[in-house]
């Protein structure tokens, strides 16, 4: 078996090691492929879909599809647009994302997706969930409301920190975060330096003390989009 | 005793964005009682319950699209009494200060140009189809430009403190997130000296327009009122911090020198039934004569001087027009708003001459308390907040005066003296009375200008009712 993979993404040619999916070896090349709740450091979740691509004429998920010779794939097309577009519209509308006075805003990749891809207005109508807020912990703060069930912080928890904090309970619309004790996150042995306290992509775990604490123009997001950072590696 | 009926406000008017005026007659067709409405905000109060205390100075400023600099810093400052930090360090003093210095310069740039020099230049009695901005315009096309760049001037000294001209993050509890560059220095320095010229230009103006017209404007919409506002511990006039100073009509102090915190022993907010409003008056005095003005002539007013030179000289001669006795010629708001752009644009000067704006010691940080209350100077006049969290940080209370609903009663009585100038046995509105009762809230810059800012104009609707509370006239003034 060769120890190079060749395939392509939009035509171009990639190089690959067996065993990497198309998003380790789409990030090597500098090509973006979007995403929101893949991480590196994390095992992929596979569970929010903006990352789709077409694979030989049919839809995978690049951050758990592994490659394959001469696959051919399909990534920044006008179809795939309008299905993440569609999927992050839908991540607007199940939460309360109110960007205006989140601290995360400009930090936040679900803000910075929407940009990226040009949505200026949701087009579904909201959900206005309403979950509670749990400030009970000292250093962080889960606001749930804005939580997009990327699943980073319960693998993080749980695979990293060894400590299993978090986990999914309920099902489909209902499907939600939820810490490991009868309480609140206070009542839990979670710490501010946990890894979990510091993947989440939204303004749903925070770390208290950091609010608005960088100024506009100096935010991750504020002079390039999501995303840039893999491209530069071009 | 006659009969008086109760006036219903319809909650759509308060979106529209009208000025909305009542006016109640007596059985002789004599003004009863006249009354303003204005927009208030108080479904704020409930909807930052729970919220985390420090999302509240970015958040408040959401709410009410009026002047979102004085909430943001008012509402940082009670934070800053959460996080317990009672002093900041001098660059986030400072940088707040020049936030709302600019806010000021351009918030009463705009109101002078767009909204009140019409009723200066052309009279308030002039047809009001040339008496409006685009009249300004034509006849004096320089005013005009020169109220758009002052504007803009204030608007990139805020962009340069909180971010952005709209909305931003500046202030955090304990301090600021961020200093001013020596770039951002000198761009502001290299026009300042034609800030300082077109200042005094409009200064001139409004200084003008009320000593030549004196006669006519002593008695228009005006009233005695005591006047409060926050003042610097030395009697000096400070729009960003100090303590509370309340003034009767003839200069006596009813109290001096309080600590803003202890508000609640002092100001007492009435609720009244007809109104969703608050009608705060001064608790020594009672509910009844308690009531006060304040705002740019409510200051000039309280304070002893200025610390300035050049609106101290203006003040000066603004006190000498009454004797060096308190001020209550409702119309003297114009003039004394001008004399404050002048002075907001001699402490910006004094302020980017300050090596601390290129500090980097930003954010104090303290013990946790619980309750925090902080007031400032807004352009229309002094603003409380006052916060309470619980042991999660999440806010238990709102408490919110906004500058507006401070000047409830005197609109009340500004608006009654109009219409009792105009209406004497005769049950209709004229345009006259119209365009004066126009002139005469126009006078204190009230909150719902905001929605009309941007034609320079503000629509109006009056009712008369009966003695009975029958509706019998109405006129809208676009
Ligand atoms: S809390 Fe954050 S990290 Fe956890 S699932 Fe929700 S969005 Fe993802
Ligand atoms: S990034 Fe692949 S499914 Fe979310």
């Amino acid at each position: 078996m060769s120890d190079q993979i060749t395939f392509t993404i939009d035509g171009v040619e990639v190089k690959a090691k067996p065993g990497q999916t198309i998003m380790q070896a789409a990030d090597e090349a500098g090509i973006y492929i979007p995403r929101l709740c893949y991480l590196p450091e994390l095992t992929a979740h596979g569970s929010c879909r903006v990352c789709t691509v077409i694979v030989n004429g049919k839809p995978q998920t690049a951050c758990t599809q592994p490659v394959a010779e001469g696959m051919i794939v399909e990534n920044d097309t006008p179809e795939l647009l309008e299905h993440r577009r569609n999927l992050v519209d839908m991540l607007f509308v199940e939460g309360n994302h109110l960007c205006m006075f989140c601290e995360r805003s400009g930090n936040c990749e679900l803000q910075a997706m929407a940009y990226r891809l040009g949505i200026l207005a949701p087009k579904y109508p909201y959900f206005y969930p309403d979950k509670p807020l749990d400030s009970t912990h000292k250093d962080i703060f889960l606001e749930l409301n804005r939580c997009i069930l990327c699943g980073r912080c319960v693998n993080a928890s749980a695979d990293i920190d060894g400590k299993g904090v978090f986990g999914f309970v309920g099902r489909s619309i209902d499907k939600k975060i939820a810490v490991n004790s009868d309480k609140n996150l206070g009542d839990t042995n979670m710490a501010v330096t946990d890894k979990a306290a510091s993947v989440c992509p939204v303004g749903s775990i925070n770390k208290k003390g950091t609010a608005f604490k960088i100024p506009y123009g100096q935010r991750l997001y504020d002079q390039k989009p999501i995303g840039s950072d893999i491209e530069n590696k071009k | 005793m006659s009969q008086t009926k109760r006036v219903v406000i319809e909650p759509v008017t308060r979106v529209e964005g009208h000025g909305k005026v009542s006016l109640l007659l007596d059985e002789n067709n004599k003004v009863k009682q006249a009354r303003f409405h204005v927009v208030e905000f108080r479904g704020f109060e409930r909807f930052i319950q729970g919220r985390p205390y420090w999302e509240v100075p970015v958040l408040v400023q959401r709410l009410c699209g009026i002047c979102p600099v004085s909430h943001h810093l008012a509402a940082a400052k009670a934070m800053d009494k959460i996080v317990g930090v009672d002093k900041l360090t001098p660059t986030a003093e400072k940088m707040r200060r020049l936030m709302h210095y600019g806010q000021m310069f351009q918030s009463h740039a705009l109101h002078f140009f767009h909204l009140c020099s019409p009723d200066l230049l052309f009279g308030f009695d002039a047809d009001p189809a040339i008496r409006n901005v685009i009249g300004v315009a034509l006849k004096y096309p320089d005013l005009a430009v020169q109220g758009v760049m002052m504007r803009k001037y204030g608007q990139e000294i805020i962009r340069a403190t909180a971010g952005k001209k709209i909305h931003g993050t500046g202030a955090i509890p304990g301090g600021i997130n961020k200093n001013l560059s020596i770039a951002e220095r000198d761009e502001f320095l290299k026009d300042i000296k034609q800030m300082y010229d077109w200042s005094k230009s409009a200064l001139k103006i409004a200084k003008d327009y009320t000593v030549q017209n004196l006669e006519k404007l002593t008695p228009f919409a005006s009233f005695d009122s005591s006047h409060l506002s926050l003042i610097r511990e030395d009697g000096a006039m400070d729009l960003y911090h100090g303590n509370l100073r309340a003034i009767d009509s003839q200069g006596k102090k009813i109290f001096d020198q309080v600590d803003y915190s202890k508000y609640l022993d002092y100001i007492v907010e009435e609720v009244k039934p007809w109104s969703y409003m608050k009608f705060p008056f001064i608790k020594q005095v009672g509910p009844q004569d308690g009531w006060y003005r304040v705002g740019p002539l409510a200051r000039l007013n309280t304070c002893d001087f200025i610390d300035t030179p050049l609106a101290e000289e203006a003040r000066k001669e603004f006190m000498a027009v009454t004797n060096g006795k308190p001020n209550n010629i409702t119309m003297a708001y114009h003039w004394a708003r001008m004399i404050e752009l002048l002075h907001s644009i001699e402490k910006i000067n004094d302020l980017l001459n300050d090596k601390d704006l290129q500090g980097n010691d930003l954010v104090v940080k303290g013990q946790k308390r619980y309750e925090g209350v902080g007031l400032i100077e807004a352009p229309r006049g002094t603003l409380f907040h006052h916060y309470k969290i619980d042991e999660n940080d999440q806010i238990t209370m709102a408490n919110l005066i906004v500058s507006t609903t401070n000047n409830n009663e005197a609109f009340n009585r500004s608006v009654q003296k109009v219409a009792a100038d105009h209406i004497d046995g005769v049950a209709k509105i004229t345009e006259g009375l119209l365009n004066h009762i126009e002139v005469a809230i126009r006078a204190y810059d009230p909150c719902l200008s905001c929605a009309t800012h941007a034609m320079g104009k503000m629509p109006l609707k009056v009712t008369l009712y009966d003695y009975q509370g029958n509706e019998i006239d109405n006129k809208t003034k676009e």
